[in-house]
């Protein structure tokens, strides 16, 4: 069977499913029985400076965005940071680590943007034993309005001079954590690097508003007849993530920096991409939040399999193996040339590709008295839309036109060589092809 | 030709393909889109009511999100990691009555999650690849008999196995299963599920099944005591209860399990007679299995007689639809007087009955239903005492399977306790090896 165990940082977990620092890590009893369902390590919830601990509303702090059946594929969150006290919460990391010593347990801080603060927490945090540090440059609501969060995220210049500080007070690994509520995630993830960072995480959550309440006009979650944006997650946020992810890993100045990957994750198959774009590892939140630790099964059972089918013996395997394929625009080869096919025998006659193609793409299904949908070659651009709205799955396939056949689209023959927009003669800047 | 209103009781009474077509899967396997619209609409319950009423406790929520998830193979080995014989607990389970009874989307729509198709999707994709997903344990150099190669003691020698024990399988029948490959209704096991089940189950390594040895006659009791480390009897329930009225030896009257059996063994079902009017007296499952049966083979009328009301009856209330969906007629508040006919049976004169006091009384009202074939289906009975302590008309059992003998334990429909359930049988035989295996290493 595939071996799970990770190495990241040199810090030792039997699987890469850690649980974001967030509710389900606030405290030792979550934690425990984290680790009992089998989770391989833990980002302890945020922890702030010294003296009386944030306070949270006493109101709704989630609100949701659902799918069919009311299923979570958005979650947004106006929580700070762990609201008990600081010794409580180091008293409870340095018990937990020492019952765990094989899972990961990483602590994280936000603590004011003064090297006083992290001078005077720093020393405490390394006291618990815990196996590494992630600043939270993160959080987009309260916190931020208080300098901290996403305030010192949005900032290069704080996060290298922040992560600078905690290498020198701080003796293990030091993990960043990112905002995406940034116009270009390279930059704050190279502050992070010059600063001396080990690793970064990413992403916390997105700025968001889910819902307006249009009885009380106020928007969702709404405390007292009024609310303010909070932080999104979940499903939905993955893709946003993952992008992100791979412009870390992609990037000249950020390439090769371990990453930690979060957003989304709730399948095997979640995290398996996100490895595959680079991540040592991946975080979880809202699927726990939503499921329950027992979702972690699923994980392990899932990933597994796919190792073994795929003859992966260890995550080092396929860590990072999409990061190549992972290209600008302009690098796409225009010479592959494919065509939507519809397999009649799986088809239902619904009619959404036709109502998606013919109403908003390239009228290229035909659909005749019988209901039957086919597809017109003539017109089709392999836009992929009909595959995606398609309810059955793999109802609807791309097929590529073999090189040397006549595309009944242009009427040009689809040619075997490469060639992408540098090179195509519409392009007002193309270089000559060599 | 025959055909239906031929008299008597005569084989083809239809043809071949709609024999074939009558005998084919009462639920159909899901093909992958079902499965996957099906998956979906599985909650994730926490501590989920679906599997508390799983006799065997499989996780059924982990088992639904690995099929969600694209790994149906990880599910089958949930589930068979409770329940070896997942995939014909799949097949034949009253759902309706376990899981999807409980199953907290029936309490809200009426419509549980298919649990059972579900199980079967994800079982069928492994056992289809040949794949046994557990292997042994170092082997333990201990020695244990199983008696009966129904699904308790296969169930339990495929436990044992797992655990390293070595493991010999005795059965009376010249080929294992028990009730899975001899009385299991044909549309819920078809074709050769059965034995492919068994085969794909000693795949595991270190059972040795040997038929044709029968407990009482082959084997005794004592010497297996003496010669193996341990032995669990699962030798089900070997008797039936006769009808005891006038006219019981007529031809035409029969058991309804050998019926099936019968029906269960032949290659060809043009072959097997079938009576034009069938009565099958008894309440539960098996009669139900044997009205339905015979109406497919192509018997002209059906009737079950049971002696009290509907509700009293053991098949649940799904069977019962069965069975009137497929022109079966039900007949409550009857009980048997006597059978009529010129040696062969012609008629059965049934009386009403009434519940005074809480007692089953004839009320003296008579009837008469025509019947040229009648099958008793009104309970089993254990056969194979074997000298042990009985609790009632069973063997006598504490904790998980324990019987009044030190060394031997017992499980499944022959032991006291529990619903006599194919899926009670594997979990009674699960947990007899987990118990032999804890004496046998000295942690009890
Ligand atoms: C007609 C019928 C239909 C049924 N349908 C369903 C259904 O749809 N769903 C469901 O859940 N349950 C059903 N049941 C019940 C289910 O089949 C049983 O509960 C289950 O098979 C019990 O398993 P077991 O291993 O205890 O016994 P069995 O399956 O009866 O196996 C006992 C084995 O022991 C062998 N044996 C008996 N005596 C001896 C001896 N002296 N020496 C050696 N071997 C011996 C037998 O040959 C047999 O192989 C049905 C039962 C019947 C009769
Ligand atoms: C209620 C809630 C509280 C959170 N609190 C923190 C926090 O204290 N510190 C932090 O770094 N991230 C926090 N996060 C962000 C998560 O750690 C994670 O980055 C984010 O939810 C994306 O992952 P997901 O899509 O798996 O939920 C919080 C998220 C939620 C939903
Ligand atoms: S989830 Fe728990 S704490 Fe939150 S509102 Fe419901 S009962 Fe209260
Ligand atoms: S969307 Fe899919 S199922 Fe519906 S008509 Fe088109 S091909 Fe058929
Ligand atoms: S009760 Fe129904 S919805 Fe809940 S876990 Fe079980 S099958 Fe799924």
């Amino acid at each position: 069977m595939a071996d799970l165990t990770t190495d990241f940082l040199g810090i030792k977990s039997p699987n890469p499913f850690w649980l974001a620092s967030a509710p389900p890590t606030d405290k030792e009893y979550n934690v425990r029985r984290a680790f009992e369902a089998g989770w391989g390590g833990v980002v302890w919830k945020t922890l702030g400076e010294e003296g009386p601990p944030v306070v949270n509303v006493n109101g709704p702090r989630y609100g949701v965005i659902y799918g069919a059946d009311r299923r979570v594929l958005g979650l947004n969150n106006i929580e700070l940071i762990t609201d008990r006290s600081l010794e409580i919460n180091l008293e409870e990391i340095t018990r937990v680590k020492k019952d765990y010593p094989d899972r990961a347990l990483i602590v994280s801080i936000m603590v004011p943007c003064e090297e006083e603060a992290w001078k005077a927490i720093l020393p405490r945090v390394e006291a618990t034993g815990a196996d590494g540090i992630e600043l939270n440059f993160g959080c987009p609501h309260g916190m931020s309005e208080r300098g901290m969060g996403a305030a010192v995220g949005q900032v290069p210049e704080y996060i290298e001079r922040v992560t600078r500080w905690c290498k020198q007070y701080y003796s293990k690994p030091v993990i960043v954590k990112l905002t995406p509520n940034i116009t270009d995630v390279r930059k704050p993830a190279a502050a992070a690097r010059r600063g001396g960072a080990d690793a970064v995480s990413l992403i916390n959550t997105i700025n968001s508003i889910t819902s307006v309440n249009l009885d009380t006009m106020s928007p969702e979650p709404s405390i007292d007849g009024k609310g303010t944006h909070g932080g999104y997650c979940g499903p939905a946020v993955k893709p946003i993530a993952l992008s992100m992810v791979s412009e870390i890993a992609r990037a000249e100045e950020t390439a090769g920096m371990p990453i930690s990957g979060i957003g989304g994750i709730t399948t095997w198959r979640d995290a398996a991409e996100y490895i595959t774009l680079g991540c040592g590892n991946v975080q979880v939140c809202t699927a726990a939040m939503t499921y329950g630790f027992k979702i972690v099964q699923e994980m392990i059972s899932g990933l597994s399999q796919w190792m073994d089918e795929k003859g992966h013996t260890s995550i080092d395997d396929f860590m990072g193996k999409a990061v190549p394929n992972t290209t600008d625009w302009q690098y796409l080869n225009l010479n592959y040339v494919a065509k939507a096919v519809i397999d009649q025998d799986a088809c239902i006659a619904c009619g959404r590709c036709y109502a998606a193609c013919e109403d908003t793409s390239h009228q290229a299904i035909a659909m005749s008295e019988d209901r039957t949908f086919t597809v017109i070659d003539e017109e089709c651009v392999a836009c992929n839309l009909c595959v995606d709205v398609c309810p059955v799955e793999d109802c609807i396939t791309l097929v590529q036109l073999a090189p040397g056949t006549v595309d009944p689209r242009t009427g040009k023959v689809v040619e075997k060589e490469y060639a992408n927009w540098t090179t195509h003669p519409n392009n007002p800047g193309a270089v000559a092809a060599e | 030709m025959n055909n239906t209103f031929t008299p008597g009781v005569v084989p083809a009474r239809l043809g071949t393909d709609e024999l074939q077509q009558n005998f084919t899967d009462l639920h159909a396997p899901l093909s992958g889109h079902e499965a996957a619209v099906a998956a979906d609409r599985c909650y994730f319950c926490h501590d989920a009511p679906c599997v508390t009423a799983c006799p065997t406790d499989i996780d059924i929520p982990l088992f639904i999100r690995q099929i969600s998830t694209g790994t149906p193979e990880a599910a089958a080995t949930t589930i068979f990691d409770m329940n070896i014989l997942g995939g014909m607990c799949a097949r034949v389970c009253p759902t309706e009555d376990l899981c999807e009874q409980a199953c907290v989307r029936e309490l809200a729509e009426g419509k549980p999650v298919e649990i059972g198709r579900l199980q079967r999707f994800a079982t069928d994709k492994l056992m289809n690849k040949g794949v046994m997903p557990f292997t042994r344990a170092q082997a333990t150099g201990k020695k244990v008999a199983v008696v009966g190669a129904g699904p308790a003691g296969l169930s339990c020698a495929h436990r044992l196995a797992m655990l390293g024990h070595d493991v010999t399988v005795y059965d009376a029948m010249p080929k294992a299963g028990g009730l899975n490959e001899y009385g299991i209704a044909a549309y819920k096991s078809t074709g050769d599920f059965a034995a492919r089940e068994v085969d794909w189950l000693c795949s595991i390594g270190g059972i040795e099944i040997k038929p044709g040895f029968a407990l009482g006659n082959e084997l005794k009791i004592d010497e297996l005591v003496g010669d193996f480390a341990a032995v669990f009897l699962a030798v089900g329930l070997g008797g039936v209860n006769a009808l005891g009225i006038a006219g019981d030896d007529k031809d035409g009257v029969a058991d309804a399990v050998s019926f099936i059996q019968e029906l269960r063994q032949a290659s060809d079902l043009t072959t097997l007679p079938v009576g034009r009017n069938v009565v099958v007296i008894g309440g539960g499952m098996t009669a139900v299995d044997a009205a339905v049966q015979s109406k497919l083979l192509g018997a002209d009328t059906v009737t079950i007689a049971y002696r009290r009301g509907r509700d009293a009856m053991s098949a649940s209330r799904y069977e019962q639809d069965l069975a009137a969906s497929h022109g079966v007629k039900l007949l409550f508040n009857v009980q048997p007087k006597a059978i009529h006919g010129n040696g062969a049976v012609a008629e059965i004169e049934l009386e009403y009955t009434a519940t005074e006091n809480g007692k089953l009384t004839g009320t003296g009202e008579m009837i008469r239903v025509l019947a040229d074939q009648v099958f008793r289906a009104i309970g089993q009975t254990l056969a194979t005492e074997a000298g042990l302590k009985l609790d009632g008309r069973k063997l006598a059992i504490t904790g998980a399977g324990r019987t009044s003998l030190a060394g031997v334990w017992a499980g499944g429909d022959c032991a006291a306790g529990g619903d006599d359930l194919t899926v009670t049988a594997v979990a009674e035989g699960r947990d007899a090896a987990m118990d032999i295996h804890a004496t046998l290493m000295g942690s009890n």
